[in-house]
Parts: structure tokens; sequence; C-alpha cells
């Protein structure tokens, strides 16, 4: 079991390496985590896994029901869907399947449900069902006013983005992917038929390689001559509200999509949230993560027609994603034999939904590269700690308490974390970096007090589990 | 799952259950208990009673002839309350509503369901942090509350930076640069969007000319700035104008809103104005066998505020359980520049004096209270009020309220 975030790379080579360890990446590593004769290994920029894109998106579980028919795409979101329904239930990954809705305001948008329904179709989705404003309102009685119909989608979810990318990694590095944090790849070099990465930690050589970079596919990309696409980084700035509001919602409002894109949405979290957003804005720097006042006006300004009552209630998180959108409508997943490299470019907001259906076809595309996989085992369950307020909470079982009182002594009030959940995280396969890497695997100190009455106690946890 | 399932065990009986360990409810404990009232229990979350006071270094706590430190109150509270024959159970988190009086809980030991004849919510307030707030910018390491801060410092001891911007300007706000400079760090300015500090003259002279800490106001924050650990914080003056100030500490203070998680998954009325349960001058709240005391009320009180409204809801639980009938009360209203006042409702009996806050400074103002174009009261304040400082009136008028009339108004004349 190897997680490293400090100190030289190994010197001796890998046979595959997948830089990039985000929701994608680490879905690639866990799949080849099945072939026990690969050493596998898993690079990734930052301090933690799930840094980029996957940890600021809207964590939706997608049924793929408005794809573009037959795009590849579409494809993989069908069949991710279904297996990470699968994997969520097997690894207690929260996944609450609330059903969305596509809430036309106007009759262009109203106009365009039934097409909506006759593409969800067309990608083998037959259970959407179009609602008129009374059925609609019946749902959801907090909708603003003036909403004339919707598309009913049972099928969407909503899951624990955080928790699936942490699962995808803890179950690779478990069956013997080295996990190297910390590592910017700066360059790739082949000489003598092998890739040579020069990172922050030193050099890695590994036989054949994946790129699953996120906003950074194309600059690897270009690294080893291709020039297919360009990313260009798409911000998407997001508001949670407080818990408070989590009655208001019961489905995924989604917008209707229109030719100036896919809009604002309102949906639940699996944490008890609601979340607002996201912004789409196309930028050029692919470090912009900051939030700012225009994109929150923006937002609540959206948020008042969608649900008006949502703005009384308190923000208890603001941030911003990137998305990696590329000139191209589809996903861009290219294997290059000759180079023993694939590239996973083009990944969009559907890449968590179709994560690991992209890690069976990238699997399949680099046995075509000409690397023998060798033999194939099942992968051993992992069992993830549950943040979903849909599921029992530690501090709610009263035979856990029973058995390790830290289960009951709450820490991060807002949120219900335990201290056992503290020192559960601190001491797991793949321990936190930072304080906000432990947030995301406890929830400590995410709620709506942000640490005024917590912030300290949970430091010190954290400090006292570094030493 | 099935075995891992929720269990609470047995229902167990209080007289007064208090929810929350601190100035109000451990006075409410001490003084239920010193009458004679059994059972009473005060359940807090945090390991150590005490509440906020835990964690202020600084003085001015406790009667004035005998000053004490924040920790030294808490502990003569806790001693008190326990001396008196409250029990007071620390690391007990109070979850949610059972019944009309009963709440769920949980500790060390497991889940519990506890019955009360009366139960007193002494929940407390919060500094509002930077989310709430909306201020845009990255979400770097190093922003605080004030809260958070003197925890930080006072209790653990922890490193926090070197460079302070603390935005406020208000008694807890000195306090919060008290505290940064305690740190060994230094204050580069606090900031505030009022047109002055909401101190007094004396204390915000100190902290200028002794201190060297620049006041800059009519100004807020208009991002952060950092990756990894806050850099900087950009400043908008009202007249447009923009500031960026070098810091890696960033401490949000005041803004006040109270504790109520419990008051709304109860259903409990609040008022609009404090955001808090709505109570009479009996402290009763809508809910019949529930009272509340302290910052959940009025955020956020001095602590002998807290305490002294603890010791008066002592006397309106003790007549509960002897049989008193619920009051009712009407609406105690305010109007703008007034902000909020607490209580909120009002019976002829009540005899708490209010505390009210104003938005915009005001010179000695002349307060009214009214009741359906009824004149009920009307005095000059001998103090210009100042946004989030406490204004008091008097509870001398409210034996002229009409209980079956309508709400009772308070206006700036």
């Amino acid at each position: 079991m190897t997680v490293t975030a400090r100190g030289a790379l190994p010197s001796t080579p890998y046979d595959v390496t997948v830089v990039g360890a985000g929701v994608v990446g680490c879905a690639i590593a866990r799949e080849l985590a099945r072939h026990p004769r690969l050493r596998v290994a898993l690079v990734e920029a930052q301090d933690d896994v799930g840094q980029g894109t996957s940890k600021a998106n809207t964590a939706i579980l997608h049924t793929g029901f408005d794809a573009t028919p037959g795009s590849l795409e579409a494809r993989l979101v069908r069949e991710g869907s279904r297996r990470l329904a699968a994997f969520a239930a097997e690894s207690g990954i929260p996944v609450e399947p609330v059903g969305a809705l596509l809430v036309a305001w106007d009759e262009e948008q109203r106009a365009a449900l039934p097409r909506l329904a006759e593409k969800a179709e067309r990608n083998g989705y037959r259970a959407a069902q179009l609602l008129d404003a009374a059925q609609l309102y019946a749902r959801e009685p907090h909708l603003g006013a003036g909403a004339l119909g919707a598309l009913h989608v049972p099928g969407e979810s909503i899951i624990c983005p955080w928790t699936t990318t942490l699962a995808y990694a803890t179950q690779a590095v478990l069956h013997g992917v080295d996990l190297h944090l910390n590592s910017a790849v700066q360059q790739v070099n082949r000489p003598e038929g092998a890739h040579l990465l020069t990172t922050d930690r030193g050099t890695l050589r590994t036989r054949c390689l994946i790129n699953a970079a996120g906003l950074h596919a194309d600059t690897l990309d270009r690294d080893l001559g291709h020039h297919d696409f360009t990313v260009t980084p798409r911000r998407g700035q997001l508001l949670v509200f407080d818990k408070f509001a989590r009655s208001l919602v019961r489905h995924i409002l989604l917008p209707v999509p229109t030719a100036l894109g896919k809009g604002v949405l309102v949906t639940p979290t699996v944490y008890g949230n609601v979340l607002l957003g996201p912004t789409a804005e196309d930028l050029d720097d692919k470090r912009a993560t900051a939030s700012t006042a225009d994109g929150v006006a923006l937002l609540r300004e959206k948020g008042r027609r969608i649900l008006p009552a949502l703005l009384d209630e308190e923000v208890t998180a603001v941030y911003a994603g990137l998305r990696a959108a590329t000139e191209h409508d589809d996903y861009r997943i290219t294997a290059h034999p000759s180079q023993a490299y694939v590239t996973v470019g083009g990944i969009r907001s559907t890449g968590l939904t179709a994560s690991l259906a992209i890690a069976a076809h990238v699997t399949e595309l680099l046995a075509d590269t000409g690397l023998a996989l060798g033999p194939e085992r099942e992968l051993e369950p992992v069992r993830m700690p549950n943040l979903g307020e849909a599921f029992p909470r530690p501090y709610q079982l009263a035979e856990l308490i029973d058995a390790d009182p830290e289960y009951g002594t709450l820490v991060c009030h807002c949120e219900r974390v335990s201290r056992g959940e503290i020192r559960d995280a601190l001491a797991a396969v793949i321990p936190p970096n930072s304080l906000d890497g432990l947030r995301r695997r406890t929830r400590a100190r995410s709620g709506r007090c942000q640490g005024f009455h917590c912030g300290a106690a949970v430091r010190a946890l954290f400090e006292e589990g570094q030493r | 799952m099935s075995g891992l399932r929720e269990v609470a065990g047995a229902v167990r009986h209080v007289d007064v259950l208090v929810v929350g360990a601190g100035p109000a409810g451990l006075a409410a404990a001490a003084r239920l208990a010193a009458a004679g009232t059994r059972r009473v229990e005060v359940l807090d979350r945090e390991q150590q009673a005490g509440g906020v006071p835990r964690h202020c270094a600084h003085g001015g706590f406790g009667p004035w002839l005998h000053p004490l430190t924040g920790p030294a109150y808490a502990r003569l509270l806790t001693r008190a309350a326990v001396r008196a024959g409250a029990v007071v159970r620390t690391g007990v988190t109070a979850l949610d509503w059972a019944g009309p009086s009963t709440l769920t809980a949980v500790g060390r030991g497991g889940p519990e369901t506890i019955e009360a004849r009366a139960v007193v919510l002494a929940t407390g307030a919060r500094e509002r942090p930077r989310t709430a707030r909306l201020v845009p910018g990255t979400r770097p390491a190093g922003v605080y509350t004030t809260g958070e801060l003197q925890q930080a410092v006072h209790l653990y001891g922890q490193r926090i930076g070197s460079r302070a911007v603390v935005i406020g300007a208000e008694e807890v706000s000195y306090a919060a640069a008290d505290t940064v400079r305690a740190a060994g760090a230094e204050v580069v300015a606090m900031v505030t969007d009022l047109p002055q500090a909401q101190v007094s003259p004396g204390r915000a002279l100190n902290a200028r000319l002794r201190q060297g800490i620049p006041l800059l106001t009519d100004a807020m924050v208009d991002e952060l700035v950092g990756r990894g650990r806050l850099s900087a914080v950009r400043l908008r003056h009202h007249d447009g104008r923009t500031t960026v100030l070098r810091c890696d500490i960033a401490v949000f203070t005041g803004d006040f809103v109270p504790e109520r998680e419990l008051a709304r998954r109860g259903d409990l009325v609040l008022d609009a104005g404090t955001r808090g349960p709505a109570v009479d001058g009996g402290l009763h709240t809508s809910r019949p066998g529930v009272f509340a005391v302290g910052s959940v009320l009025h955020p956020a009180e001095s602590a002998a505020t807290a305490a002294r409204e603890g010791a008066h809801a002592a006397d309106a639980v003790r007549r509960r359980l002897t049989g008193d009938a619920w009051p009712t009360g009407v609406p105690l209203t305010v109007a703008a520049p007034l902000r909020w006042i607490a209580p909120n409702r009002v019976t002829p009996a009540d005899e708490l004096p209010y505390v009210l806050r104003t938005t915009i400074s005001l010179h000695r103002p002349v307060l009214q209270v009214t009741q359906d174009d009824r004149l009920l009261h009307r005095s000059r304040s001998l103090r210009t009020a100042l946004p989030n400082r406490t204004v008091t009136l008097t509870a001398s008028w409210t034996h002229r309220v009409d209980a079956g009339g309508g709400p009772v108004r308070v206006t700036v004349a």
C-alpha cells in the first residue's frame, strides 16, 4: 500500500502511469488494479485526490437522457451511470434517487420539452414524463411563480462526488496502485521506448501513459506531439445553502437547455444542503477558481426566481470549479498505440457519472496499444464513511457508540461529526494532507458556523494526527 | 444495516432541561436549583461548560467590584449551578424534539431521550462567517471569526499568522484585535462599512493612537485573495475606490446570529428582527413548556445580560411547574431605523427591561411605545444610539398594554 506526498519518486519503472487523480484518473487506476501483474502509478499535482474539476461540480448522477444520441459521451454516461450506481451501493457512497424536473419558464422552453422527451427515448431512457403546471407545483410547492410545466426524469440522482473519487483511489491503492501526490508533471519525454516524466518530485519512468490531466490534458498532449483539442476552462460558481433549506426542494430542478447554454440549476445535496449554480464563464486562466461578486449576484437573481424562499436561508459555501471544456462536442478519448499513450480529454460535467465506463473503455484501448494486461481479478470491496443525511450517520448508531464512545462525541456540531470519524479519516488508506482534505472526508467545519465553534478543535485533532 | 439502526434508549424524566451551559443557561439552572426545583439538568455539547466566556481571555466579566476574565467567570457560573444542585453534563448534544418538551441527545454514552416538565433553550449565538456574508474570492486558510480565533489562540495556542485585517469595529472586533496581538501578530487595519467605530471613543482612540491600528470606515471587503493561504483582502470604499491590504489573517467579527437549530426544528415562532425565538417578558416561547434565554434571543448581548435573563426566566419556569397557564401576549415590533427588540412579545405582567438595536446612529433618540394608536410610553435616551450597540428600554409601561389589543410598536419619535 503506497501513498506518497513528498520525497523522490521511485526509480523502478511502472507499466502504466495515470496522470491526474481526479474522478476519471482514479477510476482508471482502479480499473487497472484488476490486473495484479501490472505495476501502476497514479500521479497527481495537488496534495489530494479529486482536487481539480472533480471537487467542484453539481454532484449529479445522470441518466444521460439529454446527451447527444450516438456520441461516445452518450454511451459512456449511460453505461457509467449503471456501473456507478452499483459501485455506490457496494461501497457506501451516498446516493439519493430524487429525480429531476426540467422546468419550463416560458413558451419557448415549454415547446422544447417534448423534443427533450424524444431525445431521452433515443438515448434509451423511457421513463421521462411531461408534467403540466399543476402537476409540477404539486411536486414542488415552493417553486417560484410562473412555471408552465416540466419534464420529469425520475432516474436522475444526487451523489457525493468527493466520496466517489476517494473510494476509487482507496480501492486502487489497496490493490497495489502507487499514488504519488504533490507531483505535478512538468514535461514528458519518450527516449528508448519508455516515457520519462519530469515532475516536482523528480523523474518517473513508465511504459504506458494515460493522460487524465483534466484542465491540463491539452498541455500534456502537446508534449507528446498532438494538437487534437484545446481546453478552455469554463468557470462554474456555486452557492451552497444551509440545511434548513433542504425541505424547500424535492427534485433536481434543471433549466431547459437553450441556445444560451445549460443554465442554472437548484438541487438538494446528499449532505442535506441545497446547491444553486453553476455560472458558465469561459476563461483563459486554469487557476481562476475564485468566486466573484457578479457571479454570486447572478446566481441569487436566478435562485430567487426558481425558489424564492431559498434566498432567506444562509449560504454555507461559495465555490467555483473549472470545467475542462474543449472546442469539441464530445469526449476526446484517443489511443496512440505507437507511443503507448492514451489521452482522456474533454471530460465535462458528465465525467463523474461516466467515470467507471470511461475507465473500462480506456483499459480496452490500452490493451489495443499492445500492453498485455495479464490475468484479471475481482476487487475486494471498500466501505466508505457515510456523509449522506439519508443514511444513518455514526452519531445515530447506538451500537456503534456502545462499542466506541468516540462516535458519540461530536466535535463539529453543525454537521454532527464525531471525534471517531475524524480519527478514522486521519488513519485512512489515503489520509488528508490539509484541513480542507479532512473537511471533504468528514464534513467537519462545512456547516453553517464554518468553524466558529469547532474550527480550533478540529485543527488541533488534525495537527495531533500529523505528528 | 438493520442491527445498526438508531436505537433511542428508555425515556428519562427531569423537571427542567436546560440546553446550553453558557451564562444564561447556567444562571437559570442555578436559580432553579437554589429555589428548590429538584431535577435540573443542563446539557452542553462542548467538553467544558461556560459558553462563549470560556474563550474570552479579556476581563470585564462578573460583578464590577470583582471583575473576572471570561474563563474565570465561566468557572464561577458552572460552580454556582452545580453547588445549587443542578446537574451539568458536557459533551452531550441535544439533537431534536421527540415530544412537546422531550429532546433526543447524544454523547459518549450513546443516544438518549429526555422528557422534561419545562425546557429552557439557551443555545447562544455565533458570528456569521465569510460564506454567509457572501464575500467573494478564493477559499484560502487564515480566514476566521472571532470565536474561532479566540479558541485557536487562547484554548489551543495555535499559530495564526502574522498580519491580520479585522472586519468590524464593534466591541467584539476590538476583542479580536486584542487576541491577534496576544498571539504576537500585527493588526494591519480594522475595517467597517459604517461611518464610525461602534465602541466608546476611549476604546477607539486607544486602538488607533496607542496601538497604531488604522480604522478604515465606509469600506467593505470585496474579495479575498490567496491560493492555499490568504495573501490579501481587497476593500471597496463607499466612494468606489478600492484598496488592497496585504495580510495572512482576516477576522470576520460581529454580525451575530442566534444558534436556532432546535428552535427551528421545534417549529417555534421566530422573530423576524432577531431571528431567534419570539418570547415575552417571562421568556415564554410559542411552545408551551419551552422557554428561551440569552443570546439566542438577541444576538449578541453581554454575558451579564444573558445571566440576568436566565435568573429571571427561572421564576417563570417555577410558576409553570406549579401549574400556571401559558401566557399568550401580543407581538412587540419595531419600525426602521430600529432593527430589532427583545423580548418581542409583551404581556401586562412583564418586568424584564428590553434591548434594542438600531441600523443607523441616532443622537439621544426619543423612543415611543404605542398600541392601536394609544401612547403607552415615551422616553429620551441619554446616549447616542449606535449600530451594533445595546439600546435599552424600560418595562415600566407594560401594565398599560391591552392583552386583547393589537401589536405594540416601538418607534423613534
